[in-house]
């Protein structure tokens, strides 16, 4: 039998990637562009990740990498939708293509190869309180920054200054710039952001989760986390209750299997998507709340007059 | 010296700037002296370069050459931060608001460093206090009216302390009674020693308020005149160049049968900020131009996606059309039953902008006309022969045959518009702002075209917030806000007063959502 705290263990590990990447797509969004690269921006994260990993040894370089190897990737992206005022969409789908393609291909030779695994928290005394002790204090250092990242997020947001500007740009591009903010400026920033996080998530992938490269290891988390950003009409802490809720099904449907009820394993791998959609459906139901929320400017050009 | 003179008389002086796009002047030596203490009018039709002039001005464009004096003193105003440093304000035609986020939200974004949104109410309260402009700090836009977004606008100005305001088009969205209002605080601030340069086109409002006033045509200095001296024929005159077409109206009209009607019509609206429409009924008769007043983003795009199919509502017999009932059917059948649209916007919605007018005309014809399609190849003659037809009848001016539509100017783009419906003598015809920002002289046009189209029998539903327009074409008079229609009047029975009333919502019925700030200001103060 299994026990229940290993299952949230597991929850808690599925459920960070997804947190990560949407996080970072929701502040990106927020400020105006529709980034669909996610998924290409994390695998570029979870090969980088662990290459650097496997030759130096170090984790943190790995992640360092991961998350490099993301906003490298978003400034491609930057530069393309906000320099060279490229549409956003097909821009993004691209630059997803480009990096599966790039990653498989540097990450050619270190397919299969034993990785390091980023450790477990340990705080004597209380990581070994029975039952919740592993849950709440002997996660992995990018569980708890995951977290903290969604209320940073949400905090700045709705808190700062700097939040406030990122919503006008993403309201209205055009009275933001008659106010004299640097619209694309801002739009840069954000979209590194969204790259660093989207990045940081495929390391997770490759440093924590499974501690290894696969070629395509990301199977569309990149996109759920995109679908996540959505349904959360663009709220941090929605997004919290979603990407949780997704890992907590997924890995549900996993044991089930394990247990063999006879259910179709299509329909199980199936449920996540579509209990997530649909709790995330009912919590959108405040139409006003959605409409303030959605940023009006969403992938629109925009280019200064001159 | 004369110059030591204008030193201490000016305080915004513009020298010979000349601004080109590319090929094209916007604006041509152009020169102007603002004082402090004046309301000064900037006069000028559209494309005059009115708005080009004050982007120099407010930092968002640069000259090409020529230059600006602050108090004597020359200044290159590198962008908009600039320019509120130097003690420029501006409030702007389309308001740089941004819906989604709140009053104080919005101010806050305007000024420099304003951390403390406690202080910022405060403040806020004051100054709306202090010039009459009622504001709830803690409001979000996208629920106020266009005038409460307006006096965010301005308030947003005051509390930079500006010694030149810039006001561009501030009435166009206001009812009377609203912009009997502006004028006080503006009036309360030129006697503070604010120098106000005011941009409108409505020119008995600049005769009564302007100190002064400079009329651009063609991007040049045509003249500079004392508008209180002026007629505002004369005024109209010296914009446009030449005498404007007179609209004469059918006399002894004879109604027909009702070719327009709906009942009780309501609608959900699926845009980001739109408005529902509710419980609207109306009725147009053969013969008769009914207009419908309002200001915009009351319920008009909504009302006229309805009516156009666009949007379709849950029972046929909602709308008729031609006397069928069409409310659950499209666009195409509803062409079909001759009725005729031309939606406000004219590049993208009215007209595809690469597509040449030839094409144009078979986009919103291909059904209704059967022969300009055969077995799905459009007949590119007779396609031909109906945009020449279109373009000469209503005097499009163009630069070359069968230009695309995005080259046309808006006059003349919409002049094809509205010509290529009234091409189909269709029974009803209904437009939604058929003069917005088109120049005065193609106004006219239009205009008149509307008034013909009624005249030979057609029901002619007209919707705009130019009130100008609404008394010189309409027959009966109704006005929409927060979409709910008013009672058809009939034109001889309104006044501008009235309407102005009705246009801040004296018919509304009390629903749940419209919150009235007036009340709660009321009993604040």
């Amino acid at each position: 039998m299994i026990g229940i705290e290993a299952v949230i263990l597991t929850i808690i590990t599925a459920s960070t990637p997804l947190l990560l990447a949407a996080i970072g797509e929701l502040v990106v969004e927020r400020s105006g562009v529709l980034n669909l690269g996610v998924e290409g921006m994390m695998v570029m994260g979870a090969v980088c990740g662990f290459i650097a990993t496997y030759y130096s040894g170090s984790l943190i370089l790995g992640v360092v990498a991961a998350i490099l190897a993301g906003v490298l990737m978003s400034l491609l992206f930057g530069l393309l939708t906000q320099t060279f005022v490229t549409n956003q969409m097909a821009t993004g789908l691209a630059l997803t293509i480009l990096c599966l393609g790039l990653s498989g291909l540097v990450g050619e030779p270190f397919t299969g190869l034993p990785g390091a695994k980023l450790p477990a928290l340990y705080i004597p005394y209380l990581t070994d309180i029975p039952y919740i002790g592993k849950i709440i204090f002997g996660q992995d250092a990018l569980v708890y920054l995951s977290l903290i990242l969604v209320f940073f997020v949400q905090y700045v947001l709705f808190r700062t200054r700097v939040g406030l500007i990122i919503r006008a740009v993403g309201d209205s591009h055009v009275s933001a710039h008659a106010l004299g903010y640097n619209v694309v400026r801002v739009r840069y920033l954000c979209i590194m952001f969204g790259g660093a996080c989207a990045g940081l998530a495929g390391g997770y992938l490759s440093l924590a989760y499974t501690p290894q490269w696969i070629e395509n290891m990301t199977s569309g988390r990149g996109w759920i986390a995109l679908a996540l950003v959505v349904f959360a009409t663009w709220m941090p802490r929605r997004i919290l209750f979603g990407a949780y809720l997704f890992g907590t099904v997924w890995i549900m449907g996993l044991y089930v299997q394990g247990i063999g009820l006879g259910i179709p394993s299509q329909l199980l791998s199936a449920l996540p998507y579509i209990v997530t959609i649909i709790a995330l459906v009912i919590i959108s139901r405040n139409k006003q709340l959605t409409k303030l929320n959605t940023p009006a400017c969403l992938g629109q050009q925009f280019v200064p007059d001159r | 010296m004369t110059g030591n003179e204008s030193v201490n008389k000016f305080l915004l002086e513009a020298k010979n700037i000349t601004k080109k796009f590319g090929e094209f002047t916007a604006n041509d030596q152009v020169s102007i002296g603002l004082v402090a203490g004046e309301i000064h009018a900037l006069l000028g039709e559209n494309g005059a370069g009115k708005s080009t002039l004050v982007k120099m001005m407010y930092g968002a464009l640069q000259p090409t050459s020529g230059d600006l004096y602050w108090n004597g003193e020359k200044v290159v105003v590198n962008n908009p931060a600039a320019a509120r440093k130097l003690g420029v304000g501006m409030v702007f035609q389309h308001f740089s608001l941004f819906e989604s986020l709140s009053v104080i939200e919005n101010i806050s974004l305007a000024i420099a460093e304003e951390a403390d949104l406690a202080l910022l109410a405060e403040k806020i309260s004051r100054v709306s206090r202090e010039y009459g402009l009622p504001l709830e700090p803690h409001a979000i836009v996208a629920d106020l009216s266009v005038g409460e977004r307006q006096r965010i606008e301005i308030v947003r100005c005051l509390l930079q302390e500006p010694k030149l305001l810039i006001m561009d088009e501030p009435t166009a969205v206001l009812t009377p009674q609203e912009a009997d209002q502006l004028f006080v605080t503006l009036r309360k601030l030129a006697g503070e020693g604010v120098a106000i340069l005011y941009i409108s086109h409505r020119l008995e409002e600049v005769r009564q308020l302007c100190h002064d006033a400079t009329i651009l045509r063609m991007g040049k200095v045509v003249d500079n005149v004392d508008p209180q001296e002026e007629t505002a024929q004369s005024l109209a005159q010296l914009m446009v160049g030449t005498a404007i077409h007179k609209i004469e109206s059918v006399s002894d009209k004879q109604f027909g049968k009702i070719l327009l009607r709906t009942r009780s019509l309501s609608l959900e609206s699926d845009m980001q900020f739109g408005v529902d429409l509710m419980d609207i009924n109306l009725e147009v008769k053969a013969g008769e131009v009914l207009a419908i007043a309002g200001i915009a983003g009351n319920g008009q795009g909504e009302l006229f996606d309805a009516l156009s199919g666009e949007m379709r509502v849950s029972k046929p017999d909602i709308i008729e059309l031609n006397g069928v009932a069409c409310g659950t059917r499209g666009i195409r059948f509803r062409r079909n039953c001759e009725a005729a649209f031309a939606p406000e916007e004219r590049l993208g919605h009215g007209a595809v902008p690469s597509f040449r007018l030839s094409e144009n005309v078979v986009l919103t014809r291909h059904n209704s006309d059967k022969n300009l399609v055969n077995f799905g190849f459009m007949d590119h003659k007779l396609v031909r022969a109906i945009a020449d037809r279109v373009a000469k009848k209503r005097d499009v001016r163009t630069s070359k045959a069968d230009p695309e539509a995005s080259s046309l100017s808006g006059g003349n783009l919409q002049k094809f518009i509205v010509g290529r419906e009234l091409d189909r003598k269709p029974k009803v015809l209904i437009v939604n702002q058929p003069t917005w920002g088109v120049d005065a002289g193609a106004a006219a046009m239009i205009r008149q075209a509307l008034i013909n189209c009624a005249a030979r029998g057609a029901a002619v539903l007209v919707i705009s917030q130019d009130l100008d327009e609404i008394f010189e074409v309409a027959d009966s008079i109704a006005v929409i806000s927060r979409g709910q229609l008013s009672d058809i009047y009939t034109a001889n029975e309104m006044t501008y007063e009235k309407v102005g009333l009705l246009m801040a919502g004296a018919h509304e019925k009390p629903t749940k959502h419209v919150g009235n700030l007036q009340d709660n200001m009321a009993g604040r103060t």
